[in-house]
């Protein structure tokens, strides 16, 4: 039973694992966003699944908390993505540096 | 192992398995609108089903109330951001993905 709850566990932080993926490749800023939404959420279960496996109730509580940090987080990000970045004129590209 | 943690552990598989599915679209969908849908779907299923494996185990009526809980947090939670996430896109210009014959 605790190998059900260590493998479901190790499968989602395999599959957060993934998701960083999708933030370093995403073209637009609002992938990233995304994939900060797939961490919450997945990161919530992956407290649930131990809270099971440690037979311990102050788990809950803290994917419970995750939770709410994670809507925020949205949340602020979105507020923050919707900022003007620098105009292109001004942008330092590598070769400039040189 | 009785019935109950049989039970338990067909949830956590198929949620799991959503979980998968959740991510797969993440990495393989074309457009950032498509991308929303698979993962804020594909996360809540998820996230409920195993928190419906974890009710079943769960011994006190406070347990239980606190899992709701959780998942609804995360169904309102992931609800909102996913149509922030949307309107901010659409408002910095991305098109939607048009399927080229």
């Amino acid at each position: 039973m605790s190998l059900v709850y260590q493998g479901a566990a190790l499968f989602l932080v395999l599959n957060i694992a993934a998701g960083l993926v999708r933030v370093l490749r995403g073209p637009t800023k609002a992938d990233r966003l995304l994939a900060v939404q797939l961490f919450g959420t997945t990161g919530t279960a992956i407290l649930i699944l131990f809270s099971l496996e440690m037979e311990d109730d102050a788990y809950r509580n803290l994917a419970l908390i995750f939770a709410l940090l994670a809507g925020i987080i949205g949340v602020i990000f979105t507020r923050y993505a919707q900022k003007p970045g620098p105009p292109p004129q001004q942008r330092i590209t590598v070769r400039e540096l040189d | 192992m009785n019935w109950i943690d049989y039970l338990t552990i067909l949830c956590i598989i198929i949620g799991c398995f959503f979980f998968l599915a959740g991510t797969v679209g993440l990495l393989r969908l074309p457009d950032v609108f498509t991308r929303l849908h698979a993962l804020t779907k594909a996360d809540n299923l998820g996230l409920g089903l195993i928190a419906l494996g974890a009710a079943l185990q769960v011994g006190s009526v406070a347990e239980l109330i606190k899992l709701g809980l959780i998942w609804a947090l995360v169904l309102v939670t992931g609800a909102t951001v996913a149509h922030l996430i949307a309107h901010s896109a659409l408002k910095q210009g991305e098109k939607p993905w048009q399927k080229t014959p």
